[in-house]
């Protein structure tokens, strides 16, 4: 048996090569899991050069996409050992292996190393090389920068930087192609910007399966282009706007919004779906202007859905809840954090075994699941969370549309099926059992407590952070905040534990939701346990078994799995 | 160390003579051209070349100059200039050109008459102009809007006109 694993290991671990890079010796992989299919297949040059840090310029290469070789921007100069007639090595005087140099280049993208080979990255000729295709890209490239969303993150503008010309010795008058191409419902495209090196065709057929862009015409008259009559829609066209190294394809949505030189890139994590992708938030002046993917190999790869990415303006929404509330004579009145969290904890506090409910969200983070436990821990309460089942695709969306249900049953708040108690909640409720109702981040009148039923509570305590019919009705109204307005971790649907960074500034006197559970089990138990995030991400992993073993420096930034 | 005092001859010591000589210096300036003038009734006319408060300019064809590229506003020191892009919404009547600032404001409070915006305009919409006193009777009132900017700057004759030539080229080649 053990012999038999033993074997296979020895299998699957890769063979390493050691190559020359610029005259120093390096080990690597000779083959490398090819970005479509898995399979083993020759590692390359640029891979090789790439994995120990050495810059290798590029267009339509992509680490995530099938090789085109079509920009030529990669070209090396390589060379071979030299074999003497009896097929063996030949050595310098040193002992070094003499190398012989191969007369023409290669590109680095498309060719696999060889045992001993020599790369030239840095040679006279090879920089002359990318100078001359950089010449040939610009002759009919607009240069209109001033005016391209690209500018500030294009890459035809770096290396113009590094290998560009001041003079163009171009005279004739450019080709001119279609600008403001509606290629989509959310993808514009700038035919005179694109570079044709077939990222976007590449990403579209082969990883989000729709065969739905191609090149029309020749040469120097060549555009990209969607079959005719057949819009570019998939849930994934976004992401070939980030991939375009140009200002071909833009995102309608963040077209012309802001520079992206102004923007803050915040870590954090997409929260439409169970799936959970890497993504970074672009804000400034705690306005956010867009998600981007971030790359983590174990969830998202460099991809995310459209769904999730322009799933963030109610974030800036006019009608946020700012104000923290009390009904005083049956209407809402203004009140502040600590008379509304005093009063909240007494009333927790006096009420007897069995009378309390919780809904808390799926969307709460872990941190926060694992406080409300806590607040209700000797009450036997009854506590559930409210399902979101929807539809999963063949790439990246999950079925699951919240963000954290493996969270919400590790801390215990959900029940085993995700919603099954909420009947029995509203059930008390109607029996009298029932008195006081805790709900964090739901409209229960949508999800099985009516809201003539919420009248026979005696304490309604709601934490929300859009208006609905239940913060209406609310006894106390505690204004929350959007993930990106706090710090946190998520559980994604395949257990893997995900924290987010604070990209912006709550609105008003809206307050992270731990940060007030926080305080009311410390009104209500007088320990209330760690104050800050990471403390209290650690004490949870201490105290949840779901996440021994973990901490919140070892999350780093791709996350660790949680043992469900 | 000691410093040994300069002992005064007796001119010096009598003081008279370094007072005439400073009436006569006086006296020769009081028939001179005045160097002052009566600000704000009389004003000063600037040299050539002055930079003076940074105003927005338009074409001869009236066309916005600036296609809010936002550097301006990344390189301002004291951050003075505020740019509100325009959004993903395409205009039909803009051909090549695209895009023009929303809105495009500049705090004078804030302005500390640098150049630098004129210099780094890549579409030289952006000028130091003239004047040198500006003033106002609030805060508000200091920052300047892209109409007033406009209103201002006035007119600035564009002799390479880049944007019109690209359009005709498109047109001759039957795009756009
Ligand atoms: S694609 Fe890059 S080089 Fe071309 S106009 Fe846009 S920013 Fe400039
Ligand atoms: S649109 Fe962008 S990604 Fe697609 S071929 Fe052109 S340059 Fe490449
Ligand atoms: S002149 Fe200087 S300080 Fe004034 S707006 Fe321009 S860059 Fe800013
Ligand atoms: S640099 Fe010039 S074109 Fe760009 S935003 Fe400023 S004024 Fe407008
Ligand atoms: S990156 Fe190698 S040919 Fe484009």
């Amino acid at each position: 048996m053990t012999n038999v694993t033993a074997e296979r290991q020895e299998k699957s671990a890769v063979e390493t090569v050691s190559v020359w890079i610029d005259g120093q010796a390096y080990d690597v992989p000779k083959t490398m899991p090819h970005p479509v299919s898995g399979e083993q297949v020759g590692t390359t040059m640029i891979q090789a050069c790439h994995m120990h840090g050495i810059d290798v310029p590029y267009y339509c290469y992509h680490p995530k996409l099938p090789v085109a070789g079509n920009c030529r921007m990669c070209l090396v100069e390589f060379g071979t050992p030299a074999l003497g007639p009896d097929r063996q090595p030949l050595y310098n005087e040193d002992g070094s292996p003499q190398i012989r140099k191969s007369p023409r280049p290669v590109i680095a993208c498309a060719t696999p190393i060889s045992p001993g080979m020599a790369i030239y990255t840095q040679t006279p000729e090879a920089k002359q090389m990318r100078e001359s295709v950089l010449e040939f890209l610009l002759i009919n490239h607009p240069l209109d920068c001033p005016i391209c969303d690209q500018a500030g993150e294009c890459k035809l503008q770096e290396y113009a930087v590094d290998y560009g010309k001041a003079d163009s010795r171009f005279v004739e008058q450019k080709v001119h192609k279609p600008k403001q191409v509606d290629l989509g419902p959310r993808i514009m495209l700038d035919d005179e910007r694109c570079i044709l090196c077939s990222r976007c065709i590449r990403f579209t057929r082969d990883i989000a399966g729709d065969d739905a862009l191609g090149f029309a015409d020749r040469g120097s008259y060549s555009i990209l282009t969607n079959y005719p009559g057949k819009p570019f829609d998939n849930n994934y066209t976004l992401n070939t706007a980030d991939i375009c190294p140009v200002g071909a394809l833009t995102s309608k949505d963040f077209r012309f919004q802001m520079r992206v030189w102004f923007l803050k890139e915040t870590k954090s994590v997409c929260t439409s779906c169970g799936t959970g992708c890497n993504i970074m938030i672009g804000s400034r002046n705690d306005r956010i202007y867009r998600y981007t993917p971030r790359e983590n190999d174990a969830v998202n790869s460099c991809w995310m859905c459209d769904y999730g990415r322009l799933n963030y303006k109610w974030i800036n929404r006019e009608d946020r809840l700012r104000e923290v509330q009390q009904r005083r004579d049956g209407a809402p009145a203004k009140t502040n954090w600590s008379v509304a969290l005093k009063e909240v904890a007494e009333r927790i506090e006096s009420s007897p075994s069995g009378s309390i409910g919780v809904v808390a969200s799926a969307r709460l983070t872990n941190e926060e699941l694992y406080l409300v436990r806590r607040l209700v821990q000797d009450k036997d309460a009854i506590t559930d969370s409210v399902p979101r089942m929807g539809e999963a695709d063949h790439l990246l969306v999950d079925a699951d549309k919240n963000p954290n249900t493996n969270g919400a049953h590790a801390t215990g708040i959900a029940a085993k099926k995700v919603g099954a108690d909420i009947a029995t909640i509203a059930d008390r409720i109607r029996q009298g059992k029932i008195k006081t109702l805790l709900v964090f981040g739901e409209d229960v009148t949508k999800h099985g407590i009516e809201a003539d039923l919420l009248k026979e509570l005696d304490t309604l305590v709601v934490s929300d952070i859009l208006p609905n019919a239940t913060t209406e009705r609310a006894d106390y109204l505690l204004p929350g905040c959007a993930h990106a307005e706090k710090r946190g971790t998520f559980t994604n649907a395949k257990g893997r534990v995900q924290k987010f960074m604070k990209a912006i500034e709550g609105p008003g006197d809206a307050r992270p939701e731990w940060e007030f559970l926080h305080e009311l089990v410390q009104r209500k138990t007088h320990d209330g346990g760690s104050a800050n995030l990471p403390a209290l991400f650690n004490e949870m992993a201490e105290q949840v078994p779901a996440f021994h073993g973990l901490s919140w420096g070892e999350l780093k930034d791709t996350g660790a799995q949680a043992s469900l | 160390m000691k410093v040994q005092r300069k002992t005064l001859s007796l001119a010096e010591k009598l003081y008279l003579p370094a007072i005439f000589k400073g009436l006569k210096i006086t006296l020769r300036h009081m028939f001179k051209k005045k160097a002052t003038m009566q600000y704000p009734e009389e004003h000063w006319v600037v040299p050539e070349g002055y930079r003076g408060a940074p105003y927005l300019v338009r074409d001869q064809h009236g066309r916005t100059k600036c296609v809010s590229c936002q550097l301006c506003e990344f390189v301002c020191p004291p951050k003075a200039i505020k740019i509100t892009p325009p959004g993903p919404q395409v205009n039909p009547n803009v051909g090549n050109v695209e895009k023009e600032p929303k809105e495009f404001e500049i705090d004078m409070l804030r302005c500390i008459f640098c150049g630098y915006c004129q210099e780094v305009c890549p579409e030289e919409a952006i000028f130091l102009m003239q004047d040198y006193s500006l003033t106002g009777e609030s805060r508000k009132e200091m920052v300047y809007d892209k109409e007033k900017l406009l209103a201002l700057g006035g007119v600035h004759n564009d002799p390479i006109e880049k944007w019109k030539r690209k359009e005709m080229e498109a047109r001759e080649q039957g795009v756009g």
